[in-house]
């Protein structure tokens, strides 16, 4: 299945997909995406907080800044851009 | 994906509830496959009732199992078989049928294709009638191919053929590439276990050791070829194939049978891997509490196999393969890739091994003579 190229731009703003679900986990949490049928495992509670929390910020890097230990910025700039390449997030 | 160490062990010590939950919704089947893991043919007279099915569902809904892969027997066989998917995908909890197809006419085609979070194996077990029906019953093939054309016709979209890999249909692996691309399917190949009748057959049908490292070499190619995780004693050979590479029974992996049974994966069906039953205390109760999937969750013990290099890749394989082939769970897998496994059995051949405990098998017809 052919997906399209997705860029991620930590300046906008971001949310889950209505398509995913989340299940916490002891390491984090499984998204599981109804439409495309991935199951994606997100490695640690606070990627899983950020991700929650992304729809209540103005941009990615404001909703990092908030949520995540300082110094880690970059980290999860990336952990979010593979999210969006599996259809995880999607932007609003 | 590749393997990740550090989530692999998180998996060993088990999730809130399964990813990778198989329920088979009856023991009644209209063929006999010589391999059926669930020693599948007549119904049970305790299967789960309507009622009992849609609360079950709803408890998986509940426990955020985003998906179920549904078996039997034949699942369509059930008269309330749309009522339950119907009921499942309602809730969002995703189907994964497997099914012989022969119920798969133009009308049940069109049914299915109008359903939303739903998923069709249809099983074959080679690329011609011959070879398939050899081990399916004479006239599957043919009924499983039709049941293709008419999700085809129907616009069902891709579906999966699925194939357990025989000493026969090893042979034929570019030839089943070339079946699921005529049909734009996904091809699904998974092992042959010695659970149920496979018993039976395993010995004369399981793949040799040069077949599972041509096989490994071809999924390594192939990424996009679904297993369901069911090689990952082939990883030992060196690269990880894809998926988790564990082996997931009673940690992201169970099997729920016609009867409300729960055991520790499907290719356990046996008084041993039994951790208790849906109809008790609900499906929940037994994932979190059985004594049984606790021990499975506690860290293994490598055994024979603690000194070889390769532990960490295949983790001593198949603990259902181990078990019906009379190996004790500290010995390596009976296909272990260094040819281990082999030297194991040969020390166990006097052994008497477990027989599968509930068997559903049709009755045999025993010829009588007329006076």
């Amino acid at each position: 299945m052919p997906s399209a190229v997705h860029v991620f731009d930590a300046s906008s703003p971001w949310r889950l997909s209505n398509q995913v679900s989340l299940r916490d986990e002891a390491f984090g949490a499984l998204a599981y995406h109804h439409g495309n049928r991935r199951l994606v495992f997100l490695k640690s509670p606070e990627l899983v907080a950020l991700v929650r929390s992304l729809e209540e910020f103005a941009s990615a890097d404001e909703a990092i800044d908030a949520v995540v230990a300082s110094g880690q910025h970059q980290r999860y700039v990336q952990a979010l851009s593979s999210l969006l390449n599996s259809e995880i997030l999607c932007g609003r | 994906m590749g393997a990740d160490f550090s989530l692999r062990n998180r998996f060993e010590r088990g999730l809130a509830a399964p990813i990778c939950l198989t329920w088979e919704l009856t023991y009644a089947c209209n063929l006999a496959c010589t391999h059926c893991l669930s020693s599948s043919g007549r119904r049970d007279p305790m299967e789960l009732s309507t009622k009992e099915a849609k609360d079950l569902i709803d408890e998986i809904a509940a426990m955020q199992i985003f998906y179920i892969n549904i078996g039997g027997g034949e699942p369509m066989i059930r008269r309330d078989f749309f009522e339950l998917i119907e009921h499942a995908v309602k809730q969002k909890v995703g189907v994964k049928f497997s099914t012989n197809g022969t119920r798969i006419d133009e009308e049940a085609a069109r049914r299915l294709a109008a359903i939303d979070y739903l998923d069709i194996q249809i099983s074959i077990d080679g690329a011609d009638a011959q070879t398939s029906d050899r081990i399916r019953g004479a006239g599957s093939y043919d009924q499983a191919r039709r049941a293709m054309d008419n999700l085809q016709a129907a616009d069902f979209g891709q579906f999966k053929i699925s194939v357990v890999m025989t000493r026969e249909s090893i042979e034929q692996l570019d030839e089943f590439e070339t079946l699921a691309q005529h049909y734009g399917a996904e091809l699904r190949l998974t092992r042959l276990r010695p659970s149920g009748r496979g018993v039976d057959v395993w010995e004369e049908l399981h793949p040799t050791r040069e077949q599972n490292r041509r096989l490994y070499q071809w999924l390594l190619a192939r990424p996009n070829v679904l297993t369901g995780d069911s090689f990952f004693h082939l990883s030992a050979l060196g690269d990880p194939l894809e998926g988790l590479n564990l082996c997931g029974a009673g940690r992201v992996v169970c099997l729920i049978d016609p009867v409300g049974e729960v055991y520790a994966c499907p290719f356990v069906i046996h008084d041993e891997f039994k951790a208790g039953n849906v109809r008790d205390a609900g499906f929940a109760q037994v994932w979190t509490a059985s004594e049984l999937f606790r021990s499975l969750r506690e860290p293994g013990n490598p055994g024979a196999c603690g000194s070889c290099g390769s532990y960490d890749a295949c983790r001593g394989g198949c603990m259902a393969a181990k078990f019906f082939t009379g190996l004790e769970m500290s010995d390596p897998d009976p296909e272990c890739v260094f040819g281990h496994g082999e030297v194991a059995l040969e020390k166990k051949r006097l052994t008497i091994r477990p027989t599968p405990s509930p068997d559903h098998s049709k009755r045999v017809a025993v010829a009588i003579t007329s006076r």
